[in-house]
């Protein structure tokens, strides 16, 4: 596809969603379906870093939860606007991605090492959290509700929907500019093969260090509209391991190192979720069917659901998708 | 020494933390010659590699190139001033494309010439020419090889280090392989050639360092290492 068809394809696609709301039948399906889009948005931020340059964490929470508390903090605090603190807390991320990231890169931590480590972090950010007194410890923070735009808070869940998809589209777009960039190339050859990209001259600690400052920041902005929506954060919501699963769990399902796999992964799993909750009160089923059918994609589709659209689009194999 | 090195390593120390593999090695490579590089397993050839291509700061010593001291300085500057290694064990991008992977060998050099120099390595290389869309990962160990090479080619190298390029290949393609270190270096590319494989090495290569425990053992033109004795000796059970 050229570039132009590229995005006239997915501008349609954005009208369409925008537009979508209005045919949706509750509040409730449109609270899923931005709840869809919230989650592929951060599916994409863990896979800037996890898919695109191949740097598995399985603690991106830390990023998330960071952006969480950095805004609600700025506002219930120190009185800043959450537009304003909401920018503040992807910095805040940003640089939490950086400095992980310059530790971890600078050891010479890679694969398994660097996944254990950012959990690592994540809890430590998680026990801090509970303890400190900024934080609030274990009461957490309750956002004072106020629903008003000015205060990024709203009655009416369609707000949330679309910015969830201006979000999400965001993230679409960074991801396939890694897919032409030379950053993204770089970003690529380390994914590949450390040491080859080394061997050809790549700065591999600049650009994954960079990568993962990208991916925190995206992640941490999505930790302030999590807050927002829900006007309470506390340590468990911000730096619990669920979210770092779920979003490693909607990049790998729907594609890792692809441009719409974790809104593919998001949408699978959203449904199922939404399925087995009309079965079965509580949670417990919902997580034995996305382990279930983790260990399907895994055994079975390695590049992930959206390899399958690929091979039968005749494109060339999965990462390419 | 002579003064048209274009690599000139001397006294270099380098090692792992407290221990110290490198013990002052001296070592030029002129325009236009093959050197090869020859030792056992442990005899500090990777360490050597490692050093010369930035991936560790040497302890001490000097490593010149074209002129300009490198030692210590970051890889990816030490590929920019044309100083290539193509690492040992096949290292491509599996899940890339072979296109691909030759155009991301112009990632840091040469890239005003990428289309001239993919033209000249698929001309080098007519296979990876037939496998261009293919993965990288689904080629066999002398393709993977030779793409890697190829890949090397891309940087428009002024001096290329092959490390072990004969590893793991089959008799035939050995020889393939060297055949073909001759060509590439019959256009005038100075090359590295760091190999266990001392016959053959000896048999393309103008002269020849041999390391031991991290020092320079022997050393001279290719033809009169072959018929040393003490080579003979310790390499080739003679």
């Amino acid at each position: 596809m050229n570039a132009r068809r590229i995005v006239a394809v997915f501008g349609a696609a954005l009208v369409a969603a925008f537009a979508l709301p209005f045919v949706l039948p509750s509040n409730y399906a449109v609270n899923v379906a931005a709840m869809i889009l919230f989650t592929a948005f951060l599916g994409q931020s863990w896979n800037i870093a996890g898919g695109f340059a191949g740097q598995t964490s399985f603690g991106h929470v830390v990023f998330f939860g960071t952006g969480a508390y950095a805004s609600t903090i700025l506002q219930v605090a120190w009185g800043w606007n959450p537009w304003l603190g909401w920018i503040a807390a992807a910095l805040a991320g940003g640089v939490v991605g950086l400095a992980i990231g310059a530790l971890a890169f600078r050891a010479g931590l890679r694969g398994s090492y660097f996944a254990l480590v950012t959990l690592a972090f994540a809890e430590v950010f998680r026990i801090l959290a509970n303890s400190a007194e900024f934080t609030r410890g274990g009461l957490g923070i309750l956002i004072p509700s106020d629903p008003r735009a000015a205060n990024l808070q709203f009655k009416d869940p369609v707000w949330f929907y679309w910015i969830a998809l201006a979000l999400l589209a965001l993230s679409l777009a960074v991801a396939a500019w890694l897919k032409r960039s030379r950053f993204g190339a770089q970003l690529a050859a380390i994914r590949e093969n450390e040491d080859a990209a080394r061997a050809l001259g790549i700065d591999v600690f600049r650009a994954k260090t960079i990568c993962l400052g990208i991916s925190g920041a995206m992640a941490a902005a999505g930790g302030t509209f999590y807050a927002q929506k829900y006007l309470y954060v506390d340590p468990s919501i911000a730096y619990g391991v669920e979210k770092s699963v779920e979003m490693l769990l909607v990049s790998m399902i729907g594609g890792a190192g692809t441009v719409f796999g974790p809104l593919v992964g998001a949408a699978v799993l959203g449904g199922v979720g939404e399925i087995t909750r009309s079965f079965a009160a509580g949670q417990g089923l919902s997580l034995v069917v996305y382990g279930a059918i983790l260990v399907a994609i895994v055994a079975w589709l390695p590049d992930g659901l959206i390899g399958v659209f690929a091979r039968r689009g005749g494109a060339r194999r999965g990462r390419d998708a | 020494m002579a003064d048209d090195a274009i690599l000139q390593v001397r006294d270099l120390r380098a090692g792992y933390g407290p221990v110290e593999i490198l013990r002052g090695v001296d070592l030029d490579v002129r325009a236009g010659e093959i050197v090869a590089l020859l030792g056992s397993n442990g005899a500090g050839k990777s360490t050597l590699n490692n050093a010369l291509s930035g991936i560790f700061r040497p302890f001490g010593g000097s490593i010149r190139f074209m002129g300009a001291e490198i030692a210590g300085a970051p890889a990816a500057r030490i590929v920019e001033v044309g100083l290539v290694q193509v690492p040992e064990g096949r290292r491509v991008f599996p899940n890339l494309s072979v296109r691909e992977n030759l155009e991301l060998g112009s990632y840091r050099r040469g890239r005003a010439n990428r289309a001239r120099n993919l033209e000249r390595v698929v001309g080098i290389f007519p296979r990876l020419a037939e496998r261009a869309g293919q993965a990288a990962g689904t080629l066999s160990g002398g393709e993977q090889q030779m793409l890697a090479i190829g890949r090397g080619l891309m940087t428009e190298p002024r001096l290329l280090i092959l490390d072990e390029p004969s590893l793991g290949l089959s008799p035939l393609l050995v020889e393939e392989m060297f055949a073909l270190i001759r060509r590439l270096n019959a256009d005038g590319l100075a090359i590295l050639l760091v190999e266990q494989n001392v016959v053959q090495s000896l048999a393309i290569a103008r002269r020849a360092y041999v390391l031991e425990h991290g020092r320079i053992a022997l050393s001279g033109p290719a033809a009169e290492l072959a018929g040393d004795p003490a080579l003979r000796r310790s390499y080739l059970g003679l």
